[in-house]
């Protein structure tokens, strides 16, 4: 539907076009849109609308082209968009516009659908509001000005932090293509956690066989630089110019000098339990590779266990090097490295199942951990691949596998951890494989989406694994009766049949959930990124881009950003890889013109804003004694202009009086959807905001 | 000298005396006072509040409002009785949570010319205010009979540490509250993963073989740990499992013998008053003889334990055995 009211164009008048979106029904089922396309034509004439119009998808191709015939036919110099969010398709209408002859920063694009329509089910009100935001995005478009993107170069060299397989898969992607990489590992060697795994589901080819190859393609590469035994510690500059500090760990033996052979490892007289690589479940030396086939095959000294750090003496590494590579005077080095963009793969944590006592994890031997369990089935690991009890040669006779321990429980994480079903499926195979073990899974619900998924599901059960559905109450050695003396018995409600059962068996393994890292959140505000509360990190778009972030230039790949398997965690890394590829290629790069500035007239100092900035980009010039904004850094957010206690700090694009005007749009629609709300403008910025809320 | 006011309740007139008697034994040594509150009335125990909300809460915040009154600065309201506790502390959290149940309960007390304003009286348990308040350190330096061998089993039944409406307690499945408070006195503690579980309550009225069945799980537990006797902080738990024990065994043709104490018991005999004194002898299943024995034999294990004597060969581990994984330290506060 169109409503115009056409008069020719008077120089120097504003002419706005206005395009109401139904979203096919997502809007349009609750929104009376052909109504709020009309009533802009009528009621927001002296405001300068011209023509107003309503269509199925705005933003499909003939809708787009509304929009450019329409600023050639009416004369528009000026375009509002009522539709969906701005993250969405406010580029795709920017473009349209541009497309049509207008600077693409005369478009605003307003939200119905995110900031109404979704969020109510009152048609008429919703109506109404739709109207009201409306009117503010047309009081605000008419002070839109023209603005032009600034250019910066990218650099063609790229920051990987994280050597887990995410990371692996991004840097060969980057380093094949022909340009540099600095992959980062805060560990001794690069693999991750899936070097501690013995197989993968759902085709159960060997782990190792799979990843070593990439490891040591990685360890090899001529443009990728390897970093291990390294942590980011500062990271500065904006896309395509990012300088970071990474500190490279006193590895305690000289890299250029050893040759891997091993044998400081066979001769070192301390011995280790190591709670990283082998989840304590085995033990390494005080100067160790975590396993054999490490990239690099550099060794590290572990200086709080090391006798001679600890006593002056020993030395034994030392005496039985053949190329003299140990050197305890090594000193951690700093690193100052250049990089137009950088990944980060970090990882995830294993959810510590001590805190749930009710599964005695810690306290009952035989309870077991799903890292402990890939260690123990790992046929390089502790028994050689033997699955057998706490007692280091008892094998199972039966074998209870829990799910969602520490996942979708409100107490702990309510997230679903995405891989446990399939790891759980992985183990009861393998527990079957090495045992005669009778297996039992306990699970709340089965998720096996992904491709071979359910398959290998119907292929466990008919293994014969037993799967009762129900999350165990408890796991105790306290038996009640004869059959229950010396094992260890689950407690649950089989909810198919609404029963309490007791299920006495000789091993438990918790299928722990995916947690972020512990210092996640400390990563993010390093790398100037948002994370959510739990603290993984935040996409640009949990669907349209996952492997970006709202700061340009970082990306992300693999648990990072939540639970992933192997092969979406490959793919992050690939994705992530090229969108960097893309930005290396084009060499220079368009930043979004909407920044804020400050005006260092009115800056008293005070550096509120200094530490409210998510992306780092306000630095203090000591010597003026006021603070200011790095324009590539700047994402025009505008924390800081609403901090700024001054009103120091201003918008390019949200300039104070675009929104204030884009209140007063708002507040102009009453109730009724027709007359103003009140007269007169707010005086001051917070008389606005009061004014809104009680709105 | 910390001073507190204090809700007794039934039990501790009656059933639980040994309670009663201990707790007035140890209040100097740890240095607190009680003031009992005037003319206070039954906590509703666990049925009342099942059955009508209204009169219910309106009698146990008599109880709050009595106190609210007598309280002279901030003392908080100190139960021993784990019912009792629950009680006047669910009260209180309800109060404030359920303003319609507020404006209820208040009219009621109105009737009689009180009033309770929720929040107004902070309501505690006694073990936690002897963590909490006093400290193990002051709890260790006042033994003077160290407990050495004597092997208990902690059991804290279900109302101290759940609900937990005022977030005290940060562990509701395993607390180690009570095992920290009897390790204190030096007393050898078992693993007691049953510490929270039913003590059957009144399912020895209503259905005999069903409380007489969790009553047989608590007791026969403790002994296959090699407890030789239960210390409980509920005169309930207490009460059950000590006068069916006898039922409980013809039922099952079982010969348990398993004392079960109050904590104040052991520390009033740890802290070196007579165990007659805090009522110690009491029991239908008698804790006296086992008691005297073991602080007969436990100025050597003291000394044994201090590394005077050789401890006793300690078996190596299998060399093929896995690592167990690293807890935190138990005595650490959780």
């Amino acid at each position: 539907m169109t409503a115009e009211h056409s008069h020719l164009p008077v120089e120097g008048e504003i002419r706005i076009g206005v395009y109401v979106c139904h979203c096919g029904s997502n809007i349009a089922g609750v929104v009376d849109v052909a109504e709020v396309a009309r009533w802009a034509a009528e009621n927001l004439r002296d405001q300068g609308v011209v023509v107003a119009r309503d269509y199925k998808f705005m933003c499909s191709s003939p809708g787009q082209e509304f929009v450019t015939d329409d600023i050639k036919k009416y004369g528009l110099n000026r375009i509002v968009v009522a539709a969906c969010s701005p993250h969405l398709h406010e580029n795709t209408f920017r473009t349209a516009t541009a497309r049509g002859g207008l600077n693409p920063y005369l478009c605003e694009l307003v939200s119905i659908r995110e900031q109404d329509s979704w969020v109510h089910t009152d048609k008429a009100a919703a109506t109404v509001k739709a109207k009201a935001i409306l009117a503010g995005g047309v009081e605000r478009v008419r002070r839109n000005e023209p603005l032009s993107p600034m250019t910066v170069d990218i650099n063609p060299a790229t920051l990987v932090v994280g050597g887990g397989i995410a990371g692996i898969s991004a840097t060969l992607e980057i380093a094949d293509a022909g340009f540099k990489v600095y992959l980062v590992e805060k560990d001794p060697s690069i693999g991750g956690h899936m070097a501690q795994f013995d197989k993968t589901f759902p085709t159960l080819d060997c782990a190792a066989c799979i990843l070593t190859p990439k490891m040591l393609t990685a360890g090899t590469h001529p443009n990728v630089e390897l970093l291990t035994w390294s942590e980011v510690e500062k990271v500065e500059g904006y896309v395509g110019n990012f300088t970071v500090t990474v500190r490279k760990k006193a590895r305690y033996v000289n890299e250029d000098l050893c040759n891997g052979c091993g044998v400081c490892q066979e001769k070192c007289p301390k011995k280790v339990l190591d709670e990283v690589f082998e989840a304590g479940l085995g033990y390494r030396k005080a100067i160790y590779t975590p396993f054999a086939q490490a990239v690099p095959r550099t060794p590290v000294i572990d200086r709080p266990n090391c006798t001679y750090f600890e006593k002056g003496t020993c030395k034994a590494c030392e005496k039985f090097c053949e190329t003299n590579a140990i050197d305890f005077n090594q000193q951690d080095t700093v690193l100052t490295l250049e990089v137009g963009n950088i990944i980060l793969a970090t990882g995830y944590d294993l959810f510590d199942a001590r805190k749930m006592q009710q599964y005695g994890y810690g306290q009952l031997p035989n309870v077991f951990t799903s890292l402990e369990f890939e260690r123990l089935s790992n046929s390089a690991g502790p028994t050689n691949g033997h699955i057998v009890l706490r007692d280091g040669v008892t094998e199972p006779k039966s074998v209870a596998i829990v799910h969602c321990v520490g996942s979708r429980d409100k107490n702990h994480n309510s997230y679903c951890s995405a891989i446990c079903c399939m790891q759980s499926l992985k183990f009861a195979h393998l527990v079957k494989e090495h045992t005669e073990a009778t297996i039992y899974d306990f699970y709340i619900d089965m998720r096996t989406p992904g491709k071979g998924y359910d398959e290998f599901y119907q292929r466990i059960m008919e293994e014969g694994g037993i799967f009762v559905r129900g999350k165990p109450a408890e796991i105790t050695d306290v038996a009640r009766t004869v059959e229950e003396e010396g094992k260890l018995i689950l407690q649950v409600e089989d909810t198919l049949i609404g029963q309490q059962r007791r299920f006495p068996v000789d091993m438990v393994i918790l299928s722990s959930a995916l947690e972020p890292r512990a210092d996640a959140k400390e990563l993010a505000v390093r790398f100037g990124i948002s994370c959510s509360f739990d603290g993984w990190a935040i996409e640009k778009h949990p669907k349209l881009d996952p492997v970006a972030t709202m700061t340009e230039g970082i990306f992300v790949a693999g648990c990072v950003s939540g639970p992933k398997d192997i092969p979406a965690s490959v793919a992050q890394g690939a994705a992530a890889a090229a969108r960097v590829l893309g930005r290396i290629q084009q060499k220079k790069m368009n930043l979004e013109p909407i920044k804020a500035t400050v005006d260092a007239e009115h800056c008293s100092g005070c550096r509120i804003c200094n530490t409210m900035c998510p992306y780092n980009a306000i630095s203090f010039d000591d010597a003026k004694g006021v603070s200011s904004i790095n324009v590539a850094m700047c994402q025009g957010c505008g924390t800081c202009i609403a901090a700024c206690p001054a009103g120091a700090i201003s918008g390019t694009g949200f300039s104070d009086e675009q929104v204030l005007a884009q209140i007063e749009g708002l507040l102009r629609i009453g109730a009724d959807g027709m007359r103003p709300h009140r007269s007169g403008f707010p005086t001051t910025h917070h008389e606005a905001i009061e004014e809104a809320v009680r709105a | 000298m910390s001073s507190y006011l204090y809700y007794p309740g039934c039990s501790m007139e009656g059933s639980g005396r040994s309670y009663r008697e201990s707790l007035e034994g140890i209040c100097e040594p740890l240095g607190i006072s009680l003031e009992e509150i005037g003319d206070w009335n039954c906590c509703g125990a666990t049925e009342y509040v099942s059955l009508s909300t209204t009169p219910a809460y309106a009698m146990i915040a008599r109880n709050l409002a009595i106190a609210a009154g007598q309280k002279k600065a901030d003392e908080p309201l100190v139960a021993a009785c784990s019912a009792c506790y629950l009680n006047l502390a669910k009260a209180d959290h309800y109060m404030g949570a359920q303003p319609a149940l507020n404006t209820r309960v208040n009219d009621a007390l109105g009737a009689g010319g009180l009033h309770y304003d929720p929040g107004t009286v902070r309501v505690r348990h006694l073990l936690e205010v002897i963590l909490n308040d006093v400290g193990l350190d002051k709890v260790r330096a006042a033994v003077k009979k160290p407990l050495t061998g004597l092997k208990v089993a902690p059991y804290l039944g279900c109302m101290v540490p759940r609900p937990d409406v005022d977030g005290t307690y940060t562990n509701h499945e395993q607390p180690n509250d009570l095992d920290r408070l009897l390790r204190a006195l030096g007393a050898d503690v078992v693993d007691y993963p049953l510490k929270t579980e039913c003590c059957g309550g009144h399912m020895t009225q209503v259905a005999p073989k069903v409380g007489l069945e969790l009553i047989r799980r608590l007791v026969a537990e403790a002994e296959r740990r090699e407890a030789v006797m239960m210390v409980t902080v509920c005169p309930m738990c207490q009460i059950n499992i000590d006068a069916y024990q006898g039922e409980m065994n013809a039922m099952f043709h079982t010969k348990h013998k398993m004392p079960i104490v109050f904590f104040t018991q052991l520390m009033g005999v740890a802290f070196g008053l007579e165990p007659n004194k805090v009522g110690v002898g009491r029991e239908y299943t008698n804790a006296s003889k086992i008691l005297a024995k073991a602080l007969k034999a436990a100025p050597e294990l003291a000394l044994a334990a201090a590394g005077a004597v050789p401890a006793a060969h300690k078996p190596r581990p299998d060399k093929r055995a896995l690592p167990m994984p690293r807890m935190a330290d138990s005595e650490v506060e959780e």
